[in-house]
């Protein structure tokens, strides 16, 4: 079999966060919880973050699914730690950009994030990669439950 | 096991997916075509399409032998007594919310019972969940058995004298399990309730014989046996569906139509509202054909045969669990599995890049997934054009996997 590109979809970053997650858990001093799911294939995520004044202070992430989702948000609490949340959501759109193949804004670092853009030649997978960030948008846009 | 001359009868097989021949192991979701049904869909609509029932005209005629000639082909093909038991719905989530709305709600009351199993899918758990809501019914599960099997014992324990209504799936899509639903119905029947079967999952594959069965209703799906998307079949007893009243009012299914009161047509013309499916109905007659040009027992032999050397190949592969019924004679034709620890999507995206389409989540049955302690599982399921080189393949590419995967952890 040619892994080529299979290499591009699962990049070493991806499965290094996959292992090894970051900011795993539930925060307990959280002010916006938010549970969401991708009905289709059974894939979930708590999402619960601390929002003070506009700024993203803490966040962390628990859940089930597979490499390309949790990797996806392990990354995304990453990114989003002490922005604003104005800068989270533009963040979250140059993500969705990025997945769906559209020009991005390239003022903006990317960071580990670079390595999911492989994700936007399986379409079936897309969905995966956005989960965690469709839970944070709804966050900090105050749709907490 | 059948000729492998039968994958020349569907054309969409004869291509390559990634580089790749293509090996299709997702028939439980959607089954391919053969020529002969999307020849015959082709041939309708070029050549005898018109609505039923109203034209006078030859194509008028046309179609509507064509479609109520499907019917007697449906009604042979579960040895129905009379073509007024055979409805055409849009499938089996339409066949089983009819019954649950019409029959459900004329008949079910508070403290009423409504027993299901926990191996369902969502088309034969919500309807009744809704009815449930809707009527103060009581939503009671049969429990399974660790292999993933029912047990008449707890059948008999669940099902009561309040029960009026037992809806149970033939065959299990996730676990493969061949449910004993002749057993079961008598069992509701000796409470007085009646009988529904979701055959979605074993029309396709096994002879279905509603009178032997005694079932009260049977649904099944058009696509996942060779036919359209689209169309699907309620059986129903007549003397039931005599006393329903239709879930849907409109043009077709009326007899005389008054200002403020209008009467239904006979059996099984009311519970047929609107234009019907007229193609679907002609191209499912098209696919009953081929199927039984073939014949159900060969195609149930073959998949029970392609099933046991999957079950025996994959077991062979370290970490691989099968879920449901490990004994061949107690199952269909699919493997429900998951490989260590890789999740199935990320199985699923490796076969694919292999040329090889399998199932990956929860497959329409959340509780069950509970069930089994799992998010969701990949799952391969065969039909009569599979054949074990496709799974040679599907073991070939479970390695690849692993291998794949263990390289980059």
């Amino acid at each position: 079999m040619s892994t080529n590109k299979l290499d591009q979809l699962y990049r070493s970053v991806i499965m290094e966060h996959y292992k090894h997650p970051k900011n795993k858990g539930v925060l307990e001093n959280g002010n916006v919880t938010i549970d969401m799911n991708n009905p289709t294939c059974g894939d979930v995520i708590r999402l619960t973050m601390n929002v003070e004044d506009d700024i993203v202070k803490d966040v962390k992430f628990e859940g089930e699914g597979c490499s390309i989702s949790m990797a996806s948000a392990s990354m995304m609490t990453q990114m989003i730690k002490g922005k604003t949340t104005e800068e989270a959501v533009k963040l979250a759109h140059t993500f969705s950009d990025m997945m769906l193949g559209k020009d991005m804004d390239e003022s903006i670092d990317l960071d580990d994030l670079e390595a999911l853009s492989g994700v936007a030649q399986f379409p079936a997978r897309i969905k995966c990669a956005t989960l965690s960030w469709k839970a944070m948008e709804k966050g900090v846009s105050g749709e907490s439950q | 096991m059948l000729s492998k001359d039968i994958r020349n009868h569907f054309p969409i097989l004869d291509q390559e997916i990634n580089g790749h021949p293509l090996v299709y192991l997702d028939s439980a979701a959607t089954s391919q075509k053969p020529t002969q049904v999307i020849e015959t869909l082709d041939h309708y609509y070029r050549f005898d399409n018109s609505n039923v029932h109203r034209g006078v005209h030859t194509l008028g005629n046309r179609a509507t032998d064509g479609y109520e000639g499907a019917r007697e082909k449906v009604r042979k093909f579960i040895n129905a007594k009379s073509t007024q038991e055979v409805l055409f719905m849009r499938g089996t989530t339409t066949a089983i919310n009819t019954v649950a709305q019409s029959y459900g709600r004329a008949n079910v009351s508070e403290g009423d019972e409504i027993v299901i199993t926990h191996m369902e899918h969502h088309s034969n758990i919500i309807p009744w969940q809704q009815l449930a809501k809707e009527t103060g019914a009581v939503l009671k599960y049969i429990d399974l058995e660790e292999d993933g099997t029912l047990s008449l014992d707890k059948v008999r324990e669940t099902i009561t004298d309040k029960t009026k209504i037992v809806s149970i799936m033939y065959v299990s899509n996730v676990l493969g399990t061949m449910n004993p639903i002749e057993e079961i119905t008598k069992i509701a029947h000796q409470h007085g309730a009646v009988m529904c079967v979701d055959a979605a999952q074993a029309a396709p594959h096994l002879k279905i014989d509603v009178q032997n069965l005694d079932c009260d209703f049977l649904a099944f799906s058009g696509h996942k046996m060779c036919g359209p998307t689209g169309i699907g079949v309620l059986y129903g007893k007549k003397d039931l569906l005599n006393n329903m009243e239709p879930i849907e009012f409109g043009g077709e299914m009326i007899d005389f139509v008054g200002l403020y009161e209008s009467t239904w047509k006979e059996l099984p013309w009311k519970f047929e509202g609107g234009t019907p499916i007229i193609a679907g109905a002609i191209g499912l007659g098209a696919a009953i054909d081929f199927l039984e040009e073939i014949g159900l027992d060969a195609i149930e032999q073959h998949e029970h045969e392609l099933a046991g050397y999957a079950m025996d190949k994959m077991s062979e592969i370290d970490g691989l669990t099968i879920y449901g019924p490990r004994d061949p004679d107690k199952r269909a034709g699919l493997v429900t599995f998951n490989l260590d620890d890789v999740h199935p999507h990320d199985v699923a995206t490796v076969l694919d890049m292999n040329g090889i389409a399998v199932r990956a989540g929860h497959h329409c049955a959340q509780p069950l997934m509970k069930w089994l302690q799992v998010s969701s599982t990949a799952r391969a399921s065969f039909y009569l054009y599979n054949t074990t080189d496709d799974v040679d393949r599907l073991v070939e590419g479970l390695r690849t996997t692993k291998e794949y995967f263990n390289d980059v952890y």
